[in-house]
């Protein structure tokens, strides 16, 4: 994990480790955790244009998989904290209740 | 991947009258039933499968809008339809808002980058407000999957 300050713009690279990608249920937390500061939002990923991190089309776009990098950068009021924030929902286990068979 | 290489052309409905949750999800997975998925109690199953996600969180996203879906062993390749329930279905969505079309994907159990490329293809699409605004005028089946194949293609 990298963490560097410029300003008002803060930016972490995290990896994905949930062995489903990140999915649905963490992307709705990432977008509602979002939402709850006034600065800018966004998540790149490898090759592709960074998205807007309040959006939960933004995030859907992202296909980010088990082992891929997403890069998280927040811009303005409160970045740092917003940051901390969303790294935490990245990083929370969404899986760790096994399925029952079918 | 694109809507139209897992979308179940026959299993598409443009008219669901429908307008509570767990009908408009039985009404999609009979759909797909009757396309040739899933054989004895499966669909019972899959239906038990998609309500217990939602309990979970609502795939209702906002902006009309919702994509049910959950792993199934039944299938050996990701499958989805679409619905457009053109009175809304009260779907608990993040923005409170009813939901006039949903995208339901089953896939595979332990194919996840198959469900994550979907719902990319879903987002392709849908992230577009006048594509979701074309999708609700839709009135027959063919109208739909006329839109997504266009869709796709450009």
């Amino acid at each position: 994990m990298t963490d560097a300050m410029t300003g008002e713009t803060c930016r972490l690279s995290i990896a994905i480790t949930n062995p489903q990608g990140f999915h649905m249920r963490p992307m709705q937390a990432f977008v509602e955790t979002a939402c709850r500061f006034a600065c800018e939002v966004s998540v790149g990923i490898a090759d592709k244009q960074p998205v807007n991190g309040k959006s939960m089309w933004g995030l859907l776009s992202l296909g980010a998989e088990q082992g891929m990098k997403i890069i998280i950068e927040t811009t303005g009021d409160g970045a740092a904290e917003a940051l901390k924030a969303l790294a935490e929902v990245v990083e929370r286990a969404y899986d760790e209740v096994p399925e029952p068979p079918a | 991947m694109r809507m139209s290489e897992f979308i179940v052309r026959e299993a598409i409905s443009a008219s669901v009258s429908a307008i509570q949750k767990e009908a408009v999800i039985r009404e999609m997975v009979e759909n797909l039933r009757q396309a040739g998925y899933f054989k004895g109690n499966d669909a019972d199953d899959v239906v038990k499968a998609i309500l217990k996600r939602e309990l979970l969180s609502s795939t209702g996203i906002g902006e009309g809008v919702a994509i049910p879906h959950a792993k199934h062993s039944s299938v050996e390749r990701l499958v989805g339809t679409i619905a457009i329930c053109p009175s809304g279905v009260a779907f608990d969505s993040v923005d409170s808002e009813p939901v006039f079309v949903l995208v339901m994907l089953i896939s595979p159990q332990e194919r996840p980058s198959e469900h994550l490329r979907a719902l990319e293809g879903v987002s392709r699409c849908l992230r577009d407000k006048s594509f979701v605004v074309s999708l609700r005028k839709a009135t027959s089946s063919q109208q739909v999957w006329d839109l997504i194949a266009n869709h796709d293609r450009a």
